[in-house]
């Protein structure tokens, strides 16, 4: 396990490189001057060289590198073009609403999603099973920032349940915090929960049907213990595989969801950054992200080794 | 529902009834397949059913265990088993006591599984769950009827595992399924059958998925922990020749019908049913070379020169393998091993799974290089990239599984005519009239060339497989297990076509194979291959009527069967 866990850190951290010489390199190949967009159309060329002595484009490409890699490990993502103030300010005030969002998303996709899964894999040919595909249909045919909508236009307006939008401080009231939240988590996690749903029922079915189910069958136990142990560990391998792969979706779902219900949140602050130009946020939004993905990526392969022993004897032995 | 109470119809054993299914009527969907069965087990008797594939010898057992896959049910006649002896902790009450088994609840059937009927299933490698340790697995078992204490199920499980004939069983206990081999899942298998010490044990071809000497091993070993218990013994299996070996009574079964039933002896040397006889004739036995083909009679024993007439020459062959993970560790799959096939003969390479005799096909198949040594076929070599296309033409391959080698969606006339298609030969009518032509070499009918291999049984595939290889005019043919995955007729049917082909085309066959009795029925020459090493070669006499070492004597006594030779 321990080695396991070595060689995919590994692996992680040569990912993060190659990101960042990509997102650095495309930075570069954006049109325009970033001189001459500081200094003004009628800048000399004096004015014009000694600007990029101060931000260093005078040097080669691969020195640029090192300094904006140094910059980056030592947590200076540099200063808003439009406001100012240091980037890695404005990202530690609305990362943690976009993670906060992110992880209530999937907990609700995972749990709800599952266990429709398991309803219509063991109701299978009646209505249990007919209900869940619905709403898997629903939450992987419908995009988001419509189903958005109308969660808001019945649920927070027309019925008054949830708040239609606004954000609490976690630290400061819980309860009324995750309760905002709750619908935006599950517009966010609607087609996750649609394909967890899907694939725990596809892998249930095929599972139900293995050998090794019928001679648990055979030993005598009773059906929960069968469905748990026997059937649903085992289809989780699938389950966990696709799930990886879908949420890397949740990024840019967490963009719109964010816009829609006013959340003050690192998509927000993405979008508006996009829309204003301001190259530092975007450039240290882009690193955030992909950072996210290598991340999402990590814990889903520890998690499926864990899940699959086959996987983890494999790497060890 | 019949209601007969006869009180033991088989006078060859002393014992009480245990199990008595009366007239049972099985359907899945609206096509019934068990046409009434009657069979009864004694206690601590030795029942075999015999049967090809889809003659309803697991179903039987299904439907005992309440276990009908599907839309299966029981829709008429009785299973009744005696549950009176002992309470169902197993402890004695006494006077006698049938429950009817088809009228039971699923929470009753729960009761009785595991409990009074253990069931050995017949695949070790898909039988276990695999993120599960098979401790946990042994020891929910116990834990489905009421055994509770944590170290006495540990101690139970270890026990059990022990008993199994595993080794260091309180380590092993928290592996997981993928670190044991075939054999030793099937004994932890085993294990979680005889857990709860239940009166009958039902064996469905526990060791078909096993190499003969393991095979005869596991058998030896569940009839000694199944005689120690006094416990009764429903065997199924497709092999007359183990259910002889082993059993006091032998069921024939054949279309969801019992044909024939008594004593092995009896059965083996004078059937009845004409379907018990058939099976008896083509079961392959060591006593006889019957079909072996007149072309190959002419070259001598070669001893493994390369002579002037050899199709195939191999010569100090080495096949490494780096292991992963191991630090530079390596596996030496095939070990100097040099042979030759004189052309219009057969040579079979013959071992336990793991001796390299697959890697060997694949080398001369050129799908693998070797690490050393060379491979002529017609003298040429087939590691050399300007030969390699000239000689794919003079060998083709067969598989295992004609299940898994032919592609689903294609038409037979388009698998057949597939290679002719690659290598550009003849114009649409030229190759339609040469799949007709293959199609008569394999016994099919033209009419099937538009048909798909889903329509078609595994025998008849196989033949498909073998009129693909055919079709380049290929002189040797390297078929790798092509009967293994076939029932005992069908397999005999192709043996009889390869030989009638090798007749009439004199192809020349490397027939790799774990089965001896198929060596011994098709092969002029054997190679016995163990650990990679070639340890035997000669002709198939020598090497079968006098071997020379103590492992080929001990995979020719592992054959099950001998009751049938004799």
């Amino acid at each position: 396990m321990g080695r396991f866990l070595l060689t995919r850190l590994w692996q992680s951290a040569v990912t993060l490189i190659l990101a960042s010489i990509v997102i650095f390199v495309g930075i570069r190949a954006l049109p325009g001057d970033p001189a001459l967009a500081m200094a003004g159309e009628e800048a000399s060329p004096e004015q014009l060289a000694q600007i990029r002595a101060e931000l260093g484009l005078d040097q080669s490409l691969p020195v640029q590198y090192l300094n904006y890699m140094g910059q980056i490990l030592t947590g200076d993502l540099g200063r808003s073009t439009r406001y100012g103030t240091e980037v890695s300010a404005m990202i530690a005030d609305t990362l943690p609403v976009t993670l906060f969002l992110s992880v209530y998303a999937i907990l609700i996709a995972v749990i709800i999603g599952i266990g429709l899964g398991v309803l219509a894999e063991r109701r299978k040919g009646r209505w249990p099973e007919w209900m869940a595909n619905f709403a898997a249909l629903i939450g992987l045919s419908v995009p988001n920032f419509w189903l958005g909508i109308l969660a808001i236009l019945w649920l927070a307006v027309g019925l008054g349940i949830f708040p239609a939008s606004g954000y609490v401080e976690f630290s400061s009231d819980p309860l009324r915090s995750i309760y905002h939240l709750t619908m935006p988590a599950f517009i966010l996690g609607a087609s996750i929960m649609a394909v967890i749903m899907r694939q725990t029922r596809a892998s249930m079915l095929e599972t139900m049907q293995t050998d090794y189910v019928r001679t648990a069958r055979a030993k005598g136990l009773p059906p929960s213990r069968i469905l748990l142990r026997y059937g649903l560990r085992n289809s989780l391998i699938v389950v966990v595989t696709i799930v990886g792969l879908q949420l890397g979706g949740l990024i840019s779902g967490a963009v719109i969801t964010e816009q829609i219900f006013g959340l003050p949140g690192f998509g927000r602050l993405t979008l508006d950054a996009v829309f204003t130009r301001d190259y530092p946020v975007i450039q240290a939004a882009v690193i955030i992200v992909t950072f996210g993905y290598v991340l999402i990526n990590l814990v889903v392969d520890i998690l499926y080794s864990v899940i699959n022993p086959k996987i983890r004897v494999g790497a060890s032995s | 529902m019949s209601t007969m109470t006869s009180e033991t119809q088989n006078p060859t054993h002393s014992g009480e009834l245990l199990l008595d299914v009366q007239n049972l009527h099985v359907s899945f969907g609206q096509t019934q397949v068990l046409h009434g069965v009657d069979l009864q087990v004694q206690a601590g008797e030795r029942v075999a059913i015999v049967g090809q594939s889809g003659s309803g010898k697991s179903t039987v057992i299904a439907a005992v265990l309440g276990l009908l896959a599907g839309s299966g049910r029981v829709t008429d006649g009785s299973i009744r088993l005696d549950t009176g002896s002992t309470d169902d902790a197993g402890n004695p009450r006494g006077e006698a006591a049938f429950e009817e088994l088809t009228e039971l609840p699923e929470s009753g059937m729960r009761r009785i599984r595991g409990n009074r009927i253990g069931l050995v299933p017949q695949d070790p490698s898909t039988n276990l769950n695999p993120s599960m340790k098979v401790g946990a697995q042994v020891a929910d078992a116990l834990r489905a009827h009421g055994m509770r204490d944590k170290q006495a199920i540990n101690n139970r499980v270890v026990e059990l595992m022990t008993e199994a004939g595993i080794p260091e069983a309180r380590r092993r206990a928290g592996q997981f399924p993928h670190e044991f081999s075939g054999g030793m899942r099937q004994r932890i298998l085993i294990a979680i059958a005889l857990a709860r010490e239940p009166q009958l044990i039902i064996a469905d071809e526990p060791t078909s998925a096993l190499d003969v000497t393991v095979q005869r091993v596991i058998l030896d070993h569940i009839q000694s922990l199944v005689d120690e218990r006094g416990t009764s013994l429903l065997f199924i299996t497709h092999d007359l020749g183990v259910a002889a070996d082993r059993c006091d009574r032998v069921i024939v079964m054949l279309n969801g019908q019992i044909v024939e039933q008594g004593d092995p002896q009896q059965i083996l040397t004078d059937p009845q049913h004409e379907y018990t006889r058939k099976l008896i004739d083509a079961a392959p036995t060591l006593s006889s070379a019957k079909a072996l083909s007149q072309a190959g009679t002419v070259t001598e024993s070669q001893e493994g020169q390369p002579t002037e007439d050899a199709i195939l020459v191999v010569e100090n062959l080495v096949k490494e393998y780096r292991l992963r993970g191991t630090g530079g560790g390596i596996l030496r799959a095939v070990d100097d091993v040099s042979f030759s096939i004189p052309r219009g003969t057969t040579t079979a390479v013959v071992g336990e799974s793991g001796s390299g005799k697959s890697t060997v096909a694949k080398i001369v198949l050129g799908l693998e290089k070797p690490t050393s040594g060379t491979t002529l076929i017609d003298g040429m070599d087939i590691n050399q990239r300007a030969h390699r296309k000239i000689l794919r033409r003079r060998m083709q391959p067969v598989f295992q599984d004609p299940y898994g080698s032919l592609d689903p969606t294609h038409s037979l006339e388009r698998l057949i005519d597939e290679p002719l298609r690659i290598f550009g030969i003849g114009n649409k009518q030229q190759r339609r009239d040469r799949v007709a032509e293959l199609l008569d070499h394999v016994a099919l009918p033209l009419s099937a060339a538009q048909k798909r291999p889903g329509e078609l049984s595994g025998g008849q595939r196989q033949r498909v497989a073998i009129a693909r290889a055919l079709a380049l005019e290929p002189e040797l043919i390297i078929a790798d297990e092509a009967v293994s995955a076939l029932d005992v007729l069908v397999q005999d049917q192709i043996l009889e076509l390869l030989v009638d082909l090798q007749n009439r085309l004199g192809l020349s066959y490397l027939f790799i194979t774990h089965d001896l009795a198929v060596a011994r029925e098709l092969a002029h020459h054997a190679l016995v291959m163990q650990k990679g090493k070639l340890v035997e070669h000669g002709t198939v006499d020598e090497v079968f009527l006098n071997p020379q070492q103590p492992y080929t004597q001990d995979l020719l006594e592992a054959i099950p069967g001998q009751s049938l030779a004799a």
